[in-house]
């Protein structure tokens, strides 16, 4: 909302010599948001006055323009009283005309030093001023882009045409809340101005109307509900050529609308003025009595914008005899639109209620300043003051009479009454705020005030239909009080529980990997079919079972996703490609799988049933927090230490291993194939049964498909279900004192046959003496044979109440061995 | 090995005479003294104290003296013995400390020599940003609730009296899911987790609710589709708007310093009312002249807007289950991005989303 200080001036009291500086700050801190501050004209300096162009020969030049060298009689403004030769380029003017002319110290927007300069080969001294030299916009106001020449009697030669042209204004843009819709007018700005000072408010909409009569045009309001309050009032023999006057352009223009006509611009006028938004009709154009309706299914309009429009049956329509003209309360219809040649205008001031129009407007995505206004609340009285004064602007400078008729359907709604105790604002603020200065602040936004013992009662006025609630008034009085005298005070300390469990350990993850020199990345979690594609997920893969999203930024990634990957693989590509030679980079994010229910849109009135939560609860995406990893380049660098070692499958699986061990839970490795991993170099993870990620090398079309080098490494897995297998409290280990015993075995296998399977089983078979079994060498030479491959492990021994003879030991590696041997034919080599 | 000597030699044996007792010791400890290293000890130890040695081949010679000579020139090797393996010690000790020595300077090294075999990892500022302001909140005594990004529009709206007419829904320009009749969101707001919370907790209620929330902002140096937000929730008896003032003054002290306090202005949410936008001095300047008419952080202001805040709107409590006659509430909610922005002097919004670890390796581990 544009607020020019000069308009709202007019409404209230302001002692002059208060700034616009502290308008604003008062407005602010009353909640009028101060949004911008803008002073048009005032990066201009004079001498800018009133010329009467005396002759002007035309002189065309060797590049193709014509120039006119005229002589200006510019008054006593140029101290010599004598004519202003001045070249002019343009040529919408004649000897005679009026024109506005800056002399030569003179200084425009720009900023832009006027001197007397030799061109065309004469000395110009000054120059004469189109509208968007002297920065009045590009509108019906700059006389489509011509010099200006002012009405024959705009004023005499050498007047200040700052003024005349109210070039010079304070503008103050303000950020309108939704609870605030009265301040979308200068009535509603000027009443905050004297709210602020205690200064006497002019309600411009306090004026003497006519009642209505049978005589107006004929309206019928079908739909009163949505349209409580319609009022017309015609105005005949207009002229549609007569133009806005400067004043009122440059008003309509500084408040953020362009200027288009004198009959369009009495309307915005009015709207901005007042609040109420007001919609013109060609009478000429009308067809029959206006009807306000609802849509039928198939009806279309052609709105203003030229848009045809396929309409809906909750949309509230102006309509006549020819059907639909009108999107009530939104924007006009094409068909009986204000135009050059209206000699009749129907002017309508109606009141609408927000809700229709909201949905509308938002229907049709038709945010206009009318909607904007109806959809937050308007004031319901103001109709017939409204059309009164659109239609006593547009006799007054485009000739005509008004009508006698007046149509004057409905009344405004009664207010409706809100009970408050004295003492809630001082409860709700923490401030002491004192019967009286509840009772004297309800007043002074309008509220009719009533008190009963520790009771008020207060009727809103019209203009305050955001007043419902007794926390409404609270916040009311609290605004006048001053939100900033509120006290600072602790409140009472409550006995929390620190973190949960399940926050602590994610804390813990992070700083693990942090340790093990990854990364941490937070990536935008929007996928497409071609991301899935990327990853080679197969066609019926059940990540490609997302979340669609309707309104995506790019139609490209209209998907919330199933997986972390593309993000940081992404990621991962970004950073190598800005020189990075290795990166490591780890996400936790929730990613989302659809339930493909509908979640219900409960009452408000109380709460929900213990089953309707649930339902809602349930119909929610599930969202478990996953944890991805990308390994690419360089893992180890080379240096003086030796060669380095680019990342790789086992660094990948590597992470998901550290996690085990941090969170003490035992993960079981097996290999898999899962896209978008290398089928030969892919890990799945278990706890118990459950499978809860994969990690390992990417598939090299993937890696290619992201841009990462070969061997590019990847996890993910469900971050939720590890942390909820760590166990609550670590039992703590019993250490055996007594000496170990140490023995080497090395077992040849099938090739294909997990290190890990064979390890397990040595475990088993060697029973409960053995302390560890740990693999250290792995052989797939010409002695292991054809399809085999030799582990070699080192086994430890340990009781824990003697110290083991060789016999004993030696008793326990046999066991292994012929377990390995009987389950996997292992052979044990010398 | 000792013991008499019955089966001597009696080529070999020959007078020992002082004299020549005298000259086996010199001999010995000349040598033991010229040795420089620990090998010519050695050699010197095996050539004057071994078996074939002098002093050795005289010792066994003892026994078949005379009686009467027995006791003298016993006495008389045996010192000389003596005094040689005092010296061989004695050698021993200083060459092995030089030896020592020695070995300590060639092992020096260049401890200058880099070790960046592989770079340190890092945590996103965001998530130590966000858990340096949790942790404040559960000093106080208070607890985190969280809750899913993906939400149910009654949760992220209408629970929050914004209902689907109201206008303040566009004010938040919302990722809707499809089907539409699924009523699913992406919340704009973490204050979906306030609703459930207090849907399933009952009074008193003292938790923040940090996480993703989305809006659908083009990605810029200013502005994301995704950011995060941190909210506050306090519902208990006599609860006021002192005390969100007490609580978001103390959460800056303990962030910025002592002395960083917060402005209120009158503001809109549908989910608070009173409602107020909250603005922090600026901890760079203060907003003390002169240097706040230089400030960058808070652009000359003196004050950097934080978020909005307001007392629970009834209508909330209400449609959460909690009565308002007997319980009031405050809430308070602003951006973790934005404020680990202006408390980093970050300068683009972009790096916090764009996953160069330049950028979060700068902040390490914690901030
Ligand atoms: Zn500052």
């Amino acid at each position: 909302m544009r607020a020019p200080m000069s308009w709202v001036r007019e409404y209230v009291d302001l002692p002059a010599e208060v700034s616009v500086e502290d308008v604003a700050a008062r407005l602010t801190a009353l909640g009028l948001k101060l949004e911008a501050l803008e002073r048009p004209g005032h990066d201009m300096s004079g001498p800018l006055v009133v010329g009467r162009v005396l002759t002007m020969e035309p002189e065309p030049q060797k590049n193709g323009k014509t120039i006119n060298w005229c002589s200006v009689d510019v008054g006593a403004a140029n101290g010599t009283g004598e004519p202003q030769g001045i070249v002019c380029g343009a040529h919408n003017f004649e000897p005679g005309d009026l024109v506005v002319v800056v002399l030569p110290g003179g200084v425009l927007p720009g900023p832009f030093e006027i001197s007397a300069r030799k061109t065309y080969g004469h000395t110009s001294a000054g120059m004469i001023c189109s509208a968007l030299e002297l920065g009045l916009g590009d509108d019906a106001l700059s006389s489509k882009g011509g010099i200006i020449v002012l009405p024959k009697d705009a004023g005499e030669p050498g007047d200040d045409a700052f003024d005349l042209l109210h070039l010079r204004d304070e503008v103050i843009e303000f950020e309108i809340n939704p609870d605030r819709a009265y301040a979308l007018s200068m009535r509603g700005v000027a009443r905050e101005i004297a709210l602020a000072y205690d200064v006497a408010f002019r309600d411009p909409a306090l004026r003497k109307v006519p009642a209505g009569n049978d005589d107006g045009y004929p309206v019928r309001v079908a739909a009163t509900d949505a349209c409580p309050v319609f009022v017309t009032r015609t105005v005949t023999g207009f002229d549609p050529t007569a133009p806005s006057p400067a004043w009122l352009a440059r008003r309509v223009q500084l408040a953020g609308m362009r200027s288009i006509s004198l009959a369009v611009d009495v309307t915005n006028y009015v709207m901005l003025e007042l609040g109420n938004p007001i919609h013109g009709y060609d009478a000429d154009k009308l067809a029959g009595p206006i009807v306000v309706r609802r849509a039928e299914a198939g009806e279309h309009i052609t709105t203003l914008d030229g848009q045809d429009r396929a309409l809906d049956p909750a949309d509230l329509l102006i309509t006549d005899d020819s059907g639909p003209i009108g999107l009530a309360g939104v924007m006009g219809g094409e068909s009986t639109e204000l135009s050059p040649t209206t000699t009749t205008v129907v002017v309508e001031a109606a009141h609408f209620t927000p809700v229709g129009i909201f949905r509308t407007a938002r229907r049709h995505k038709l945010p206009t300043e009318g909607a904007r206004r109806w959809e937050r609340g308007v004031d319901p009285t103001l109709p017939a003051a409204a059309a009164d004064r659109v239609a006593e602007l547009l006799v007054r400078y485009g000739g005509g009479q008004v009508a006698a008729g007046v149509t004057q359907l409905g009344q405004a709604p009664a207010q409706v009454p809100i009970d408050l105790p004295l003492d809630l604002p001082a409860r709700v603020s923490g401030l002491v705020i004192d019967a009286a200065t509840v009772e004297a602040d309800l007043r002074a936004v309008g509220c009719e005030v009533q008190v009963v013992g520790d009771r008020l009662t207060a009727v809103p006025p019209p203009w305050r239909p955001d007043l419902t609630d007794p926390y409404d008034l609270v916040e009311e009085v609290v605004r006048q009080v001053g939100y900033d005298e509120v006290p600072s005070v602790l409140p009472p300390a409550p006995s929390g529980r620190g973190l949960t469990r399940e926050q602590r350990l994610r804390r813990r993850v992070g700083r693990t990997l942090a340790g093990e020199g990854l990364v941490e990345v937070v990536s935008f979690p929007f996928v497409g079919d071609a991301t899935f594609d990327r990853l080679g997920l197969p066609a019926d893969d059940v990540l490609r079972h997302a979340v669609r999203l309707a309104n995506p930024l790019s139609s490209e990634e209209p998907f919330y996703t199933t997986t972390l990957l593309p993000g940081l693989l992404e990621a991962a590509a970004r950073n190598l490609g800005r020189g990075a030679p290795g990166v490591a980079l780890f996400e936790t994010g929730t990613v989302a799988f659809p339930r493909d229910v509908a979640a219900p849109i409960l009452g408000v009135d109380r709460r929900p049933t213990d089953a309707e939560l649930q339902a809602l609860f349930d119909a929610v995406p599930d969202q478990p927090l996953f944890l991805g990893a990308v390994l690419a380049g360089e893992r180890d660098r080379s240096g003086w230490w030796g060669k380095g070692r680019g990342a790789s499958w086992e660094d990948a699986v590597g992470v998901v291993r550290r996690l085990a061990v941090e969170l003490s839970v035992d993960v079981r490795i097996e290999a898999a194939q899962r896209a978008p991993w290398h089928p030969g170099r892919c890990a799945r993870f278990f706890v118990g049964d459950d499978e809860f990620g994969h990690a390992g090398e990417l598939h090299p079309r993937v890696c290619a498909a992201f841009d990462l080098p070969a061997r590019s490494a990847a996890v993910e897995i469900d971050l939720d279900f590890l942390m909820r297998r760590a166990p609550d409290v670590v039992r703590a280990p019993r250490l055996s004192h007594f000496p170990v015993a140490k023995e080497d075995v090395a077992l040849v296998v099938a090739a294909d046959l997990a290190s890990e399977v064979v390890a397990a089983t040595l475990r088993e078979g060697a029973g409960e003496l053995c302390e560890s079994v740990r693999l250290f060498d792995v052989y797939t030479g010409e002695q292991a044979g054809e399809g085999r491959k030799s582990l070699a492990f080192a086994l430890r021994f340990r009781a824990s109440d003697r110290t083991l003879t060789e016999t004993e030991t030696g008793e326990a590696k046999a066991a292994a061995v012929a377990l390995a041997a009987q389950r996997h034919g292992a052979e044990q080599r010398a | 090995m000792s013991g008499p000597n019955t089966e001597y030699d009696p080529v070999q044996v020959t007078p020992l005479g002082e004299a020549e007792v005298a000259r086996m010791r010199e001999d010995a400890l000349t040598a033991i003294a010229q040795a420089t290293d620990l090998a010519a000890l050695k050699q010197a130890r095996a050539d004057h104290t071994g078996d074939r040695s002098p002093l050795a081949l005289a010792n066994r010679e003892i026994g078949a003296l005379p009686p009467q000579a027995r006791q003298e020139t016993g006495q008389r090797v045996g010192q000389a013995r003596g005094a040689v393996s005092q010296a061989l010690a004695q050698r021993q000790q200083v060459l092995e400390a030089e030896h020592e020595e020695r070995s300590l300077v060639a092992d020096t090294v260049d401890v200058t020599l880099p070790w960046d075999r592989q770079a340190p990892g890092a945590r996103h500022p965001i998530t130590t940003t966000s858990e340096r302001l949790m942790d404040v909140f559960v000093a106080m005594g208070w607890e985190i609730a969280e809750g899913p990004v993906v939400e149910a529009e009654w949760l992220n709206f209408d629970a929050l009296n914004l209902g689907a007419d109201h206008p303040a829904r566009t004010m938040q320009d919302t990722f809707w899911t499809e089907p539409a009749e699924n009523a699913v969101v992406l919340r704009t707001h973490t204050s979906p987790v306030q609703a459930r919370t207090m849907l399933t907790r009952t009074p008193p209620i003292y938790v923040v609710c940090p996480g993703r929330v989305f809006r659908t902002d083009p990605f810029d140096a200013t502005h994301s589709p995704m950011f995060h937000q941190i909210e506050g929730l306090v519902v208990d008896e006599g609860i006021s708007m002192a005390h969100l003032r007490g609580s978001l003054d103390h959460m800056l002290a303990a962030l910025f310093g002592e002395g960083i306090r917060t402005r209120f202005r009158p503001s809109y949410f549908p989910f608070t009312e009173p409602s107020a936008e909250m603005d922090m001095v600026c901890f760079v300047c203060r907003g003390e002249e002169p240097a706040v008419e230089t400030c960058r952080t808070c652009r000359g202001e003196g004050w950097i807007e934080l978020g909005g805040c307001g007392v629970v709107n009834p209508r909330v409590l209400t449609a959460c289950g909690i009565d308002s006659e007997r319980y009031s509430g405050f809430a308070f909610g602003f951006g973790i991005d934005r404020m680990a922005m202006f408390r980093h002097d970050a300068a683009d919004l972009r790096d916090m989303f764009e996953g160069d670890v330049r950028f979060s390796s700068a902040f390490g581990s914690e901030v």
